[in-house]
């Protein structure tokens, strides 16, 4: 049998997973006022992260991105939890968010509001989540002689 | 002026409405396709146009509810149907989509 040519795969990968990442933090930011948020974003770049895994096998990029994907998921829940709980030092009830505008050097006047915070845990969780399953999904041949 | 106005925009609404029809029409038989279709290929190339008609689909609304905030979400549709597609013709022609490593 002919050995597979996956050339193209591979040299559009390295340039589409870049548009993908800045796709993504593009839509993180455009949350709670436009479509976006943290659960799309979160799943924009775990898009990515699977489009480099389909491109170049388990190990380069185990390699390239070390991280453990399963400590991302109580990191994201403990951001989320704590943007609820930091409510209560203002004396706010649990959960309550405010937002103000900034002078930022290169934007200009931005809004910022708490609630991104809260979008970062879910983002978190949302890339820990979907990259286990799909990776314990694709470690499940491991026994067999594949 | 008003009353060509008013002609175009209810001209366009009429034509965004029947494409949305042609377009579902289109969709019911793509998932005839891909439902019942011969070979696995055939499944394949059935469910990425579905993912182009709903493209279409989202870019129609946008045009009928007067809003530019859908276009991210046509764009979305083409990045995800982009790596599903990829994924399949991995599968098809390799049998695995993560492989373990490369040589």
């Amino acid at each position: 049998m002919i050995k597979t040519n996956d050339l193209i795969l591979r040299t559009t990968t390295t340039l589409i997973a870049f548009i993908l990442f800045g796709f993504s933090v593009y839509l993180f930011f455009a949350g709670h006022n436009k479509p976006g948020g943290g659960f799309i974003g979160g799943l924009m770049t775990s898009a990515a992260i699977v489009l480099m895994y389909m491109a170049y096998g388990m190990e380069s990029v185990a390699k390239i991105i070390p991280i453990n994907f399963r400590v991302v998921i109580p990191i994201g829940l403990l951001i989320a939890v704590g943007t609820g709980v930091g409510s209560f030092i203002f004396g706010q009830p649990f959960l309550s968010q405010t937002f103000a505008y900034f002078q930022l050097p290169i934007l200009g006047k931005t809004e910022l509001a708490t609630a991104l915070l809260f979008d970062l845990g879910v983002y978190l969780t949302v890339i820990g989540v979907t990259m286990t399953i799909i990776l314990t999904i694709a470690q499940d041949r491991k026994d067999e002689t594949a | 002026m008003e009353q060509l106005y008013n002609v175009t925009q209810s001209m366009i609404s009429a034509i965004a409405m029947l494409c949305i029809i042609i377009i579902s029409i289109s969709v019911i038989m793509l998932m005839y396709r891909a439902i019942v279709g011969p070979t696995n290929p055939d499944r394949a190339v059935a469910l990425d146009s579905i993912g182009i008609n709903l493209m279409a689909l989202a870019g129609l609304m946008a045009i009928l509810l007067v809003t530019t905030q859908l276009n991210d979400v046509v764009l979305l549709i083409g990045i995800l149907l982009f790596i599903g597609t990829i994924a399949i013709a991995k599968f098809l022609e390799k049998g695995v989509i993560i492989e373990r490593d490369i040589d």
